[in-house]
Order: C-alpha cells, then sequence, then structure tokens
C-alpha cells in the first residue's frame, strides 16, 4: 500500500529490532543492519551485562518493551562466535 | 542527515491524505501538543520502509474507523528534526524510535506504540492494535 522502502535487497532481519544475547552474558537490543565475516552489527542499541548487578535480563528486556531502548551505542559489532541467539525484540512475550 | 526532500514528500503526503496535521516547527508541535484537552495522536514518521511503510497504511486504516483521536498530528523524524525533538519532550519517559506511535488524552500518554511492535507485522495487525486503543480511549462518553 505504502511501497516507499529506501533499502531493499538486505538480509531479512535487516531493519529489525532484535534482543542478540552474548557467551559472556551480555545482552544487546538493537536495530539488526547486517552479519559480515565481522560480526552482528546492530545500530542504537542498548546493552545488558546479565552478571552484573542490578535488574535482571528479564526486566532490562521488560523495560525495553515498554519504554524502548536506552541507547548505549550507536553502532555496535558483536563478533559472530560470541552471538548465542537473535531473536526479534517484538516476538518476545514476558 | 535529512534525506532529499523530494525523496520524502511521498511519505508527508500520505499522512496528509490520511487527515493527520504536518508539524513542522518547534511552534507548531507546541501549539498541538501544549493544549492537554481531548485525545491526540503522534505519529513520528520515518523513511525506514521496513517498519513506516506498514505503520502510515495501519494509521490510516485505524482513522477510517468511527471512535478516533480527536486531533492527529504528525512530524518526521530525520527530517524535521526540531519538531520531532520538541515532540519527544512530550513524551520524554518513551525513548525516541521511528516510527512510532504516541497517544494522549488529556495530556497524558495513554498508549504508545514502539517501532519494535510495527516491524514485521502487517498494517492490518497493527491498525487493528491502534483501533483497540481508540476504542479504549478516545470514546465519547454518552450525555444521558
Amino acid at each position: 500500500m505504502s511501497g516507499h522502502v529506501f533499502h531493499p535487497g538486505h538480509q531479512e532481519l535487516h531493519g529489525v529490532t532484535v534482543v542478540l544475547d552474548t557467551r559472556g552474558g551480555m545482552t544487546h537490543v538493537g536495530r539488526f543492519h547486517e552479519q559480515n565475516d565481522r560480526g552482528v552489527l546492530l545500530h542504537d542499541a542498548g546493552s545488558h551485562d546479565t552478571g552484573a548487578a542490578g535488574m535482571t535480563r528479564e526486566d532490562f528486556l521488560r523495560r525495553t518493551l515498554k519504554f524502548g531502548i536506552r541507547v548505549d551505542h550507536q553502532h555496535l559489532v558483536v563478533p559472530g562466535d560470541e552471538v548465542i541467539s537473535i531473536t526479534p525484540l517484538g516476538s518476545l512475550a514476558l | 542527515m535529512p534525506y532529499d526532500p523530494r525523496l520524502v514528500q511521498p511519505m508527508r503526503e500520505e499522512m496528509v491524505r490520511m487527515g493527520a496535521k504536518e508539524l513542522t516547527t518547534v511552534a507548531e508541535v507546541d501549539a498541538a501538543l501544549g493544549d492537554p484537552e481531548g485525545t491526540t495522536l503522534v505519529f513520528v514518521n520515518s523513511v525506514c520502509g521496513c517498519a513506516a511503510g506498514n505503520a502510515r497504511p495501519a494509521l490510516a486504516y485505524a482513522l477510517q474507523q468511527v471512535v478516533k483521536p480527536d486531533h492527529v498530528v504528525t512530524v518526521f523524524a530525520g527530517q524535521d528534526i526540531e519538531a520531532a525533538a520538541r515532540a519527544r519532550q512530550f513524551f520524554a519517559d518513551y525513548q525516541p524510535s521511528s516510527p512510532s506511535m504516541a497517544l494522549f488524552k488529556d495530556g497524558e500518554v495513554v498508549h504508545f506504540i514502539h517501532r519494535h511492535q510495527i516491524e514485521g507485522r502487517t498494517p492490518q495487525a497493527v491498525a487493528a492494535d491502534l483501533v483497540a486503543a481508540f476504542d479504549r480511549y478516545c470514546a465519547k462518553t454518552q450525555a444521558a
């Protein structure tokens, strides 16, 4: 109906807000740009250290679902071998 | 850096066609959102085809329903930068994203739709969320 798309031909998750969990216990939420040899590039990403004191990963994600992403990194590259999972934020049910 | 205005003009026109008032200056934003009475939907427009390409049709569909906000206004993120920043001050509890939508009732944000609630969904699904919010917050009570 609208048809005004500026970035066709990208990976499936391009432009989608995702939750990226890492082996090191970090959870990042940001806009997926691409995955390449260097890793996964996210834009406007917020990060949470599961091992640190304070809120749990679930609370971090609940807050993000309600109020949006508190941006810690305009651009963030997560090395591919650190990535455990990538899930669209909108698909979470918490 | 803003996109070429000629490229985004169709996206502006799409909003105006559905009845939204474009706010392109801080003064226009203050005039529209400074009066807390009634219901107002603020649509933060975006060039992003992934999400805005669904969000605009979703709002257009929702606005065809009987129950809808008293006012519908739009600011364009990344284009009318000062106006968008000013509008976001009115819903500062919510982190910036675009497209997004904030429904105000008597000056309070009663419903917010983030970009992540639009991505990957059909316009009809997003519209259903909007219609439910309109029904809940914008229905006029009938005098006895």
